[in-house]
């Protein structure tokens, strides 16, 4: 086995005559026989543990074209990086192989560290025995090692095969899309249009704002959410870089990084917006009431045609035509004749570079399972409708009462964790709950000191500065926590609420009597992100809400290229969080667009001209019109070929390949799994 | 080379970039123990995988096949896995043809998150083929 040498010290006459002839070499390097150097990584003990990667190292010296194998501690640290590159220069290698971890994180980084020693990145090949090797047999060694070589012999059979390839350069649109304005959304329209870059900022309900424009306070200060939240969603209206598009959802996006073309439908208001002010004069001579579902959970009415709520940014009215009576009173009302029942959807193409999705989240709805008897008894309540009881511009302004008898409740319980840690509903954590029953709780007592407040809990989660003093400052208000998942709640004929709960602390069974419950329902992702999702293709995580690149190093990135998500979008998260990845996106996503270019993946596919015989299978197969036959012969626009491949399957002739994954490749793949046991 | 070591069958996979190759990472990052029967190769999208890639991985050895992709909807490439899904048939009836169990071929959905599905599914498939034991198409002396 030929290992390279460890040692970077001193450069040896003999390099420094390589590196000079460097150029001479690349010239001719990739049209050489293959020269593979393989790197097997020990990962730490992530795969040494479990791999015997010398003995794989030492078998892949003995396969055809392998010049060089060698095993490292780390082979994506920087002096693993730098023995590839000396074994490039000092091997005259070709073809690199690295046997690691998983391509998805790491084939960028070493596809550039091949580049920087001269070679093409696409004459790079990554097998993973990591995830797909030693962190599955953990038990096996012997199996994971054998597994291991096969492994290898199939990477190598697949880098001889290898050709270089080109990376495109595209243009990137310097415009930016953010869907959806919530506090995460108009974070990143506000960044990306403060570095200058033009911003949509599309929302689908008719104010901005989203989730927390509903909230009463914010933990741990306690400080009004609306008071915080209002003088950003002016800034947003007001920012010139910024084009707000309330009402309006995602029809359609097509395109890739840098140049995406985006439908977007303007939901017909019926309000003609520039002259409307927002006045409310309408308002009040519309006769149709209706439960205000929109934003105040179905607690308190709303009109046909309404003002979503004092605050709203746009301050304009629109109307529910599925309620409207059509008696025109707001149309006389009117000052200045903006209600327009003919209006219908508009819609508006745009082009941008890149999109951010900040589309938030669902309430946990506990009504089809009747969670604790939610739905049947009307004294049970979401932590989000007790946020519209107490707050002070809410349907009851600030008033708390109970929804049964509009009594005010005396003693209250929470219960954590409806809807969450839960394997009958979603087994994640939703991070907020706790925080915001601690809040509601001591609002409570705050405004109404002769108040019982019961909190049950299985865990109270409080992470982050100031919140587990939050929590110490409730207990020192005189809440009482009780940590244990109620059992059984019954009404009684009062409407009063007979809470079953053991106290596991105390080994205690106890039965509280309370004028109302308050359910600490958590985050769900809901039907319209889905909708959003399935339209981006963005992957979809196991609980349901979008997935991130890489869940460490990429926590705001997408798999697609000039795709971000932030917010809870991503996962469940508190507000300081959302503000922080709607920032990371703007960062991200403003990378693109400032350097006005973006370097797209050289692997598409290629036509044999000699072997094709324009039957044209393989033009209605690919979904992004890349193929066409023009005069009888099959063209095809690079620009608009993704590289899925699946034309090259149709294509009888075998005229089409697709570039990194021809047949040859593919086949010498499939071959070298199976070889005879003697050898 | 014989020896008293329990046969395991080797099966191949064929897994797209997007989905399913994220289901086998997430599978070992969630350290799902499984037999070691599997090889997966990557293709960008489930679109990709050629009956020709299958036929031949059953020429030279394989017990049994895995084609696997995105959830229907969710192909990164819009409708590749739908192009999967009417080639499978094809294929399905080609193995019969062949002369192997339906058990040797499958198909299967796994997005980039359900890696426990794709351990289990790795094992189901391993103990259908212990139980009906070596291709019968599997070239004598070949592992």
């Amino acid at each position: 086995m030929n290992a390279i040498s460890r040692d970077t010290g001193a450069m040896s006459e003999n390099r420094r005559f390589i590196m000079d002839q460097k150029e001479i070499i690349n010239d001719t390097k990739d049209a050489d026989e293959p020269r593979i150097g393989v790197f097997v990584c020990e990962c730490g003990v992530n795969i040494g543990g479990v791999i015997n990667c010398q003995e794989v190292a030492d078998y892949a010296g003995s396969l055809p074209n392998v010049v060089n194998s060698s095993v490292n501690k780390y082979t994506c640290s920087d002096s693993g990086q730098s023995e590839i590159k000396q074994a490039i220069r000092d091997n005259d290698l070709n073809r690199v192989l690295v046997a690691a971890c998983t391509p998805k994180t790491h084939e960028p980084i070493f596809r550039a560290c091949v580049e920087e020693a001269g070679l093409n990145p696409y004459l790079f090949e990554f097998v993973n025995i990591r995830e797909h090797c030693s962190w599955i047999h953990m038990q096996e060694k012997e199996k994971a090692t054998r597994k291991a070589k096969e492994l290898v012999r199939m990477g190598v059979s697949r880098a001889i095969q290898l050709e270089p390839l080109e990376s495109n350069e595209v243009p990137v649109t310097d415009a930016a899309l953010v869907i959806g304005a919530g506090v995460a959304g108009m974070q990143a329209a506000l960044d990306i249009a403060d570095m200058g870059h033009k911003v949509y900022l599309v929302e689908k309900n008719p104010s901005i704002g989203g989730k927390m424009a509903q909230l009463d306070k914010t933990f741990p200060t306690n400080d009004c959410s609306i008071c915080i939240l209002g003088p950003k969603m002016v800034e947003v209206a007001r920012n010139k870089n910024i084009e707000l598009m309330t009402y309006s959802e995602i029809d359609e996006v097509d395109g890739y990084v840098g140049n995406f073309k985006v439908k977007v439908r303007h939901k017909a208001r019926y309000i003609d917006t520039v002259s409307c002010t927002g006045c409310g004069l309408c308002v009040e001579k519309c006769p149709v009431e209706v439960p205000n579902v929109e934003f105040n959970e179905g607690i308190g009415t709303r009109k046909a045609i309404y003002v979503p709520f004092p605050q709203a940014v746009p301050l304009r009215a629109l109307v529910d035509r599925s309620v409207c009576i059509d008696c025109n009173a707001c149309v006389k009302a009117c000052n200045s004749s903006s209600v327009d029942m003919e209006q219908e959807d508009s819609f508006s193409e745009l082009d941008v570079g890149v999109i951010v999705v900040t589309t938030g989240f669902e309430v946990y709805d506990p009504e089809p399972t009747h969670d604790f008897g939610y739905g049947l008894y009307d004294n049970v309540i979401t932590g989000m409708e007790l946020e519209r009881l107490i707050n002070a511009s809410g349907p009851t302004m600030g008033k708390l009462v109970r929804p049964g008898d509009v009594t005010s409740p005396k003693r209250i319980g929470f219960i954590q964790c409806v809807g969450s840690r839960d394997k009958n509903s979603n087994r994640y954590c939703s991070s907020f709950c706790c925080m915001y029953a601690l809040k509601d709780a001591q609002l409570i007592r705050e405004k109404y000191p002769d108040s019982e407040v019961y909190i049950m809990y299985m865990d109270m989660r409080t992470p982050f500065r100031n919140y587990e003093e939050f929590y110490d400052r409730a207990r020192d208000m005189g809440i009482k926590f009780i940590r244990g998942k109620p059992g059984k709640v019954t009404e009684k004929e009062d409407g009063n609420l007979i809470v079953r709960v053991e106290d596991t602390l105390t080994n205690s069974i106890l039965e509280l009597d309370l004028d109302m419950l308050v359910l600490s329902v958590g985050a769900v992702s809901g039907d319209s992100n889905e909708r959003i999702r399935q339209i981006l293709k963005v992957s979809r995580a196991a609980d349901g809400f979008m997935m991130e690149a890489h869940p460490k190093l990429k926590p705001v990135d997408t798999t697609l290229d000039g795709i971000f998500i932030g917010g809870v979008t991503q996962g469940p998260k508190d507000i300081p969080y959302s503000v922080s990845q709607g920032s990371a996106c703007a960062a991200r996503a403003t990378r693109y667009l400032s350097q006005g270019k973006a370097i797209t993946e050289g692997i598409t596919v290629d036509v044999n001209e000699d072997v094709c015989v324009s039957c044209g299978i393989c033009v209605p197969m690919c979904p992004f019109q890349a193929l066409s036959l023009e005069e009888g012969k099959l063209n095809v626009i690079k620009a608009l070929c993704k590289g899925c491949g699946t034309c090259a399957v149709a294509c009888p002739t075998g005229a089409l390949q697709q570039n990194h994954f021809s047949n040859n490749q593919l086949l010498a793949q499939v071959r070298s799994v199976f070889a005879f046991e003697e050898e | 080379m014989a020896d008293n070591r329990e046969w395991e069958p080797k099966i191949v996979a064929f897994c797209c970039n997007w989905c399913s190759y994220g289901g086998a990472d997430t599978a070992g990052m969630g350290r799902f123990q499984q037999p070691s029967s599997l090889r997966v190769i990557r293709v960008m999208c489930s679109g990709r995988i050629d009956p020709l890639h299958v036929f031949n991985a059953f020429l030279e050895g394989a017990d049994a096949v895995l084609v696997t992709g995105c959830h229907i909807g969710d192909c990164h490439y819009v409708n590749g896995n739908y192009k999967t899904q009417v080639r499978h048939q094809f294929l399905e009836e080609m193995v019969k043809e062949m002369g192997l169990e339906p058990e040797r071929l499958h198909l299967n959905w796994i997005s980039a998150s359900e890696g426990e599905k794709f351990a289990n599914f790795v094992r189901d498939v391993t103990e259908q083929i212990k139980k009906i034991g070596p291709s019968p198409l599997k070239p004598e002396g070949v592992n």
